[in-house]
């Protein structure tokens, strides 16, 4: 039973007009917000996430920049730090979602069909699989999109936006808005960097004009290199929810 | 209408949608059976493509009440004020910089509504 939403509840249709009476048009207004309903969930899902002191993080990225593959990393390797749970959407396949299991760590997969992004709605009830008492931290995969994420707040505490050496540089610049919404970049693949001519001061230069206030990180999950500074921070972030108990 | 989910439109549908949503809903506790046109609102810094929401709108009205709705938008332009120097300009997504003082902390002051305005209904 969906609570916040009222999900479960059979649409309330009041079909009793009366057909005979023809009225002039009339306007009425409205003034609501097209994403207010999203809006609404989100926070609900915020306060729960805070009740239970766990760090919610919101991967945005271009298909194939390395959500999954950073996940995979930083599961195994923190393994004995931290307890996670994983929320994998994807329009189709549970591929993702399936690697994510193989680390030990509890997951659940949200096909999203057509829908090109994650919402508050399906995040509220897919963490009903999970016992949010006893996670630290909440990783939330997103489709594959670096347009559409950007405007639906899921009540995550993050947005983190990975980006990879194999994608152009100029990625900040072309989609704004998801770069400004977001607080981290991740610019994943740098084990790539000698045989491509991506030029990454020029990146780092491009997102900080559109988000002057982002923490970058340089990494390879390949190699590893670069990923420790990532998880200094993850554990400095952890460090803040634990303390305001 | 069959869609293809790498096409960037899915986004603009979901925002259509929920624009239908509450029209129907609207005309619903109106006892109206008619939608005659929706007004909307978007910011050219919203995010959402104002072109393909109209595209969209043609679809999702398809055996609602909004059938032979028409659909009015209003575009906002972006505007933003230089946290430096109080430049008050006109900007679009892809303005970072303060065209007074070069200045990158710009606050964004319109441009990014997403609003449903009104309905006429009969
Ligand atoms: N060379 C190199 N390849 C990488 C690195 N990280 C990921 N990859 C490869 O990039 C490909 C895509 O990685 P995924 O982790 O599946 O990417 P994703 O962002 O989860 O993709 P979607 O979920 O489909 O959007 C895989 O073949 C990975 O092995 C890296 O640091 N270096
Ligand atoms: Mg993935
Ligand atoms: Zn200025």
């Amino acid at each position: 039973m969906c609570i916040d939403c009222g999900c479960a509840q059979p649409h309330d249709h009041n079909h009793d007009h009366d057909h005979g009476h023809h009225d002039d048009a009339k306007t009425i207004s409205i003034e609501q917000n097209l994403l207010a309903k999203n809006d609404m969930l989100a926070a609900a899902n915020r306060e729960r996430f805070s009740e239970a002191n766990m760090l919610v993080l919101n991967l945005v990225s271009s298909p194939g920049s390395g959500k999954t593959t950073l996940l995979e990393k930083t599961l195994s390797d923190l393994k004995g730090e931290f307890s996670f749970a994983v929320l994998e959407g994807d329009q189709q396949t549970a591929n993702d979602a399936d690697r994510i299991a193989a680390t030990g760590a509890p997951v659940h997969q949200i096909n999203t069909g057509a829908g090109c992004h994650l919402d508050a709605h399906m995040v509220g009830h897919g963490v009903e699989h999970f016992d949010l008492g006893q996670t630290d931290i909440l990783m939330i995969e997103n489709v594959g999109n670096l347009v559409c994420p950007a405007s639906f707040d899921l009540g995550e505490d993050l947005k983190v936006a990975v980006l990879s050496t194999t994608e152009g540089e100029d990625k900040p610049a072309k989609y704004p808005h998801m770069f400004r919404a977001a607080e981290v970049m991740i610019i994943n693949k740098t084990d790539l960097l000698p045989h491509l001519d991506f030029d990454i001061e020029k990146c780092r230069r491009y997102a900080l004009a559109v988000n002057p206030d982002l923490t970058i990180f340089e990494l390879s999950c390949r190699s590893g290199e670069g990923l420790d500074a990532w998880y200094a921070w993850l554990a400095k972030q952890v460090g803040t929810k634990k303390k305001v108990i | 209408m069959t869609i293809n989910p790498t096409e960037p439109y899915v986004h603009e549908l979901g925002i259509t949608q929920s624009i239908v949503d509450i029209a129907e809903q609207t005309a619903s506790e109106q006892n109206a059976q008619k939608v005659l046109s929706v007004t909307v609102e978007i910011g050219d810094l919203s995010g959402v493509i104002a072109d393909a929401v109209e595209f969209c709108f043609e679809a999702c009205i398809q055996g609602t009440r909004l059938a032979d709705s028409k659909l009015v938008i209003k575009r906002i332009p972006g505007h933003a004020r230089c946290n430096d120097c109080g430049t008050e300009m006109e900007i679009d997504n892809m303005t970072f910089s303060c065209s007074t003082c070069g200045s990158y902390s710009l606050q964004r002051t319109r441009g990014e509504e997403l609003n449903i305005k009104e309905v006429e209904i009969e």
